[in-house]
């Protein structure tokens, strides 16, 4: 039962949409099935299976609200969590910022299953693992890995007469592939909707590749360097970024898109202009729910255009606050590029530093999205055109804000996950100029 | 890693949408007082222990769980949300033919645990047939049927919510009113329901509570487009709701007059002086980069400690099995052996999970190991890990430590984190007398951003506040600080601790580790404590 069929899942929602007394209710099914396969110094640690199924129900009586949540599904449960949610309706304050359910909504189907995703078992998971673990074994490396994957649905209906269905796949893989002496580290990670494209045991000749070239690393003076981010690298620092483009933070005057005197940066020339990022959610091998956690129906949207911010992120309460038209909030963030690979770019390049991944990105100053972090599992010199040798990791202290301003090139992009970002992102591999180093890291 | 989950959670808030899956259940305020007969989960547990046995498992630990919880978020005048959650259902975890194997279920019936024992002990025989090595459990022993309870005086769960929405909106107009232009401000209430049941002959019944309200202040200069924040100097603390009383004996007044909390904290108090000293950041000048001598306040020492000294003496990281997530350890076994010198003779640094008012406290942990606490460095040196039962002998231990936890009850319990603490000085010193002897230095009140390499070499720390220090005296507010460690030279560079009066315990709720990834809490506690010349760094940028 964790996978309804949209039949299985509009019977349920109509009704206990049907059974609320209250003003307005929307009601929410998620389900889904989470396979995993984990492994560490060249042996399976842990593999598992997780299914869950669960009913949101969320009703109001005027501007009070009340939410209750169950995971069985006959009529006697279903009145209980309906029931629950009007109790604690009843008892919750005024929200002063209630924004009535949305209106009947039309939405266009999204690419988001893979039959093959679905599919995967646990000979499969244990096939990932003993690929990548043979191959490393082969040559004296060892694996730490994880596999996740996974099939999942969502289906909502609200008393307006508003419904949605739609299912989804995920496959992530990472592993880290050290040297048996511990001097050298690489890393590999793919983030894929459709496992037909997936191959650990080519995959993980990456990691495998670093990890060999990146022992016996040489220190460097940390300073201003040209840098190659690879995309994953770039996730982290990009990623984080979006979660500032608020159009009420701005608007309150504290967000790095405040103006001066108030208001926001709303078209203003923010970046350099050959930077592009926009969502959709219908991009080819990218592609996401076609609404918002709200229900609003997400269009493609221009979130930076020709390095002009050109949209933010409004809530409901806001826009309507504002006076703007509320559109679904992005699910996923596109960054346009060329047609170079990473290794196009390295073989441009006089003299810069290839970074392979960035790791523990944290705020430093919100004022200018400063944020601190380190490079790690494939750290390299590059001179004319070649890679040289590797470089001991650093420390960075920069701002994707100052980075997207400091462009030389940008390459093709592809599809990434950051370490703690929970949206899907296409991002090309980027080079740039002036990239701060503040120290260095013993760190291998 | 510590996560950024609690953006998460109260974003998630703030974006008012539905909430299956991610925290549990959504229940009614009067249930969060309620817990399982004890009789069930025995009956439970004995169904879970038969079934594991019968059907070929050496070894078998069961896990009756009800995790609670409840959030109250607030910003200015309103009520963002309330959300109180469950989660029930059983984890068992088997040894069978030498390997591990675990299951877990929502269903509360003795049929579907004993299912769920023969499907883990299935998994487990089926890892045996590709594990290198038969797991080696140190012995731990049978102690019958006994309960612990957080030590707490008032149930948090047990207050009215109108109590806590009054206190929060209270907290929040006494901000603004000292010149905040914005504030949020949470409560954030946790209780683990944790029955324990093992082939040792264990059934233990426990009933933690933990609690946390965090504030956070926002100042703005509309003309200059500058803005400032300031966060609570709360702790998250296992205590009732008691910690929020404001005791006068548990607030400790530093030299120029901030006041910083112990085991009880005064909300309301601190929300006005977190407004006027975030508007006083405005206009605070800039930071001059290079060395400096740090005071550190133990507001803010709790998470220096807990990422270069907690993480990086966990076992599980040192022998390689976080290797592709939290990383692994410089702390590599030969180092112990070797007495490594992790720090100046000064620094004596402990783990425990017994100490009260702390996240960590428990009677016994995820696999029914007496908790205790004990040394990790000694004046200094390298003597110890945090190990648990399967890792024991890999240091010669006849034990474990008893520092094994899972967030959940569907969650494999595995090595955590105790709590690590910086001992306090032996020799009288106070706050006063230590910034009295500084020359050239920066005094840190309150943690603020942090960063750390993987394997926990090279860390930046931040802050929420930072005072000048001129020959002895605190002489002005400054801006943009942030400091650089290599994790052993910072330890060799600790010059002194304060004694045991100024100490205090800070913390989080949400330390992570693990693929999939778990949430462990845990505190740490110092002294405000001196380190001599470390590299100050300037923050401030300009996006012109």
């Amino acid at each position: 039962m964790s996978i309804m069929t949209e039949e299985q899942a509009r019977a349920i929602l109509t009704k206990v949409v049907g059974m609320s007394k209250a003003d307005e209710c929307t009601a929410q099914l998620t389900g889904s099935i989470d396979g995993n396969v984990r492994f560490a110094l060249n042996n399976v640690s842990t593999s598992g299976i997780v299914s869950n199924t669960e009913l949101g129900v969320q009703v109001a009586y005027g501007k009070r609200v009340g939410t209750a949540t169950i995971n069985q599904f006959d009529d006697a449960s279903l009145e209980r969590v309906v029931r629950r949610a009007e109790d604690l309706a009843k008892l919750a304050p005024e929200n002063p910022e209630f924004v009535p359910a949305v209106p009947k909504q039309t939405y266009r189907p999204s690419d988001t299953f893979s039959a093959a995703t679905a599919a995967i078992t646990p000979e499969y998971r244990a096939k990932v693992a003993a690929d990548s673990i043979g191959a490393c074994k082969s040559e004296k490396l060892v694996a730490a890995g994880f596999l996740q994957d996974g099939q999942s649905f969502v289906a909502f209906a609200n008393s307006n007469g508003n419904f949605g269905y739609q299912r989804g796949t995920q496959l992530d893989y990472t592993c880290t592939v050290r040297t048996e002496d511990g001097r050298g580290s690489g890393w590999v990670g793919r983030n894929l909707q459709d496992s037909a494209a997936f191959s650990a045991g080519t995959d993980v000749r990456t990691g495998m590749r670093k990890a060999a070239a990146s022992a016996d690393a040489r220190a460097l003076e940390p300073g201003k360097y040209t840098v190659i981010l690879e995309p994953a690298a770039a996730a982290g620092l990009i990623g984080f970024m979006m979660y500032f483009f608020g159009a009420r933070e701005a608007d309150e005057g504290r967000s790095f898109l405040s103006k001066k005197g108030g208001g926001n940066k709303l078209g203003e020339q923010v970046y350099d202009p050959r930077v592009n990022l926009y969502a959709d959610p219908w991009a080819a091998g990218a592609a996401v729910m076609p609404w918002d956690g709200d229900g609003l129906p997400r269009e493609r949207m221009d979130i930076i255009k020709d390095g002009k911010v050109a949209n933010l992120n409004y809530t409901r309460y806001w826009a309507q606050k504002q006076g703007k038209k509320a559109v679904g909030t992005p699910g996923n963030l596109l960054m346009t590029g060329g047609t170079k690979s990473t290794a196009d770019l390295i073989r441009g390049t006089e003299k810069g530093i290839l970074v392979t991944r960035t790791w523990y990105i944290r705020m430093v100053d919100p004022q200018t999205v400063l944020l601190t972090g380190l490079t790690r599992d494939g750290t390299f010199y590059i001179e004319n055109g070649q890679i040289k040798y590797p470089v001991k990791n650093f420390r960075f202290n920069e701002s994707p804000v100052i980075m997207l301003n400091n462009i030389d090139e940008l390459g093709k992009p592809v599809r990434v996950k950051g370490d703690e970002a929970d949206f899907v992102m296409m991002l090309p591999p980027m080079k740039l100029r002036d990239f701060t180093f503040t120290s260095l890291s013993d760190a291998v | 890693m510590l996560r950024r989950e609690f953006l998460t959670a109260s974003g998630l808030a703030l974006g008012g949408g539905l909430l299956p899956g991610l925290m549990g259940r959504a229940i009614a305020a009067e249930e969060l007082q309620s817990t399982m007969d004890v009789a069930l989960k025995k009956r439970l547990a004995d169904a879970a222990l038969n079934a594991a046995k019968s059907g070929g498992s050496s070894y078998c630990d069961v896990r009756v769980g009800r995790y609670l919880r409840q959030f109250v978020v607030t910003r200015e005048a309103n009520v963002e949300n309330v959300v109180n959650t469950e989660s029930t259902g059983v984890g068992i975890r088997v040894i069978a033919d030498g390997a591990w194997g675990f299951a877990a279920t929502n269903e509360l019936t003795p049929e579907a645990v004993a299912a769920a024992a023969r499907q883990a002990t299935a998994i487990a025989k089926a890892n045996a047939k590709t594990q290198t090595a038969p797991v080696r459990l140190a012995p731990t022993p049978g102690v019958g049927e006994v309960s612990w309870r957080t030590p707490i005086v008032k149930n948090a769960m047990a207050v009215p919510i109108k109590d806590k929405v009054d206190l929060l909106l209270g907290v929040n107009a006494a901000a603004l009113g000292a010149g905040a232009n914005f504030v949020n401000s949470i409560l954030f209430i946790v209780n683990e329901q944790k029955y324990f049941a093992s082939t040792d002959g264990s059934y233990i019944d426990q009933d933690v509570h933990r609690i946390w309200a965090p504030l956070t202040v926002t100042a703005i200069d509309k003309a200059s487009g500058k803005f400032r924040t300031r966060e609570g100097l709360s702790a998250p603390m296992g205590l009732g709701f008691e910690y929020l009383d404001g005791n006068a004996k548990d607030k400790f007044t530093s030299p120029n007059g901030v006041v910083n909390y112990g085991m009880s904290y005064d909300m309301r108090e601190d929300a006005i002086a977190a407004a006027k000293q975030a508007r006083a950041k405005l206009t605070a000048p800039s930071v001059k980069p290079g060395r400096y001598d740090l005071v550190l306040d133990p507001s803010h020492t709790w998470l220096t400690i807990h990422e270069s000294v907690g993480h990086p003496l966990e076992l599980d990281r040192v022998l390689g099995y976080e290797a592709n997530y939290a990383g692994t350890s410089f702390a590599t076994l030969d180092k112990q052996k070797a007495r490594f010198p992790y720090g100046s003779d000064k620094v004596t640094i402990t783990a425990d999970k017994v100490e009260r008012g702390t996240l960590g406290a428990v009677g016994y942990d995820d696999e029914g190991v007496k908790t205790k606490k004990w040394p990790l460095i000694q004046d200094g040196k390298l003597v110890d890990y945090q190990a648990i039962r399967d890792q024991a002998h890999i240091l010669g231990k006849a034990a474990s430590d008893g520092c094994c936890y899972a967030d959940n009850w569907a969650s494999v319990q595995f090595q955590r984190m105790a709590n690590v603490s910086l001992q306090p000085g032996k020799a009288k010193q106070s706050v006063a007398d230590m910034i009295g002897g500084v020359e050239n230095g920066i005094y840190i009140i309150g943690d603020g951003s942090f960063s750390i390499d993987q394997q926990r070499y090279n860390a930046q720390f931040g802050g929420q506040l930072f005072y000048e220090i001129k020959n002895g005296k605190i002489t002005q507010q400054i801006e943009d600080v942030a400091y650089q460690i290599r994790t052993p030279e910072f330890w060799n560079a600790c010059v002194g601790v304060c004694d045991a009066s100024d100490f205090r315990y800070g913390g989080s709720f949400f330390d992570g580790k693990g693929q999939p990834s778990q949430s462990s809490a845990v505190s740490h506690g110092s002294s405000t404590a001196r380190f001599n010349g470390i590299n100050v760094i300037n923050t401030a940028r300009s996006l012109g």
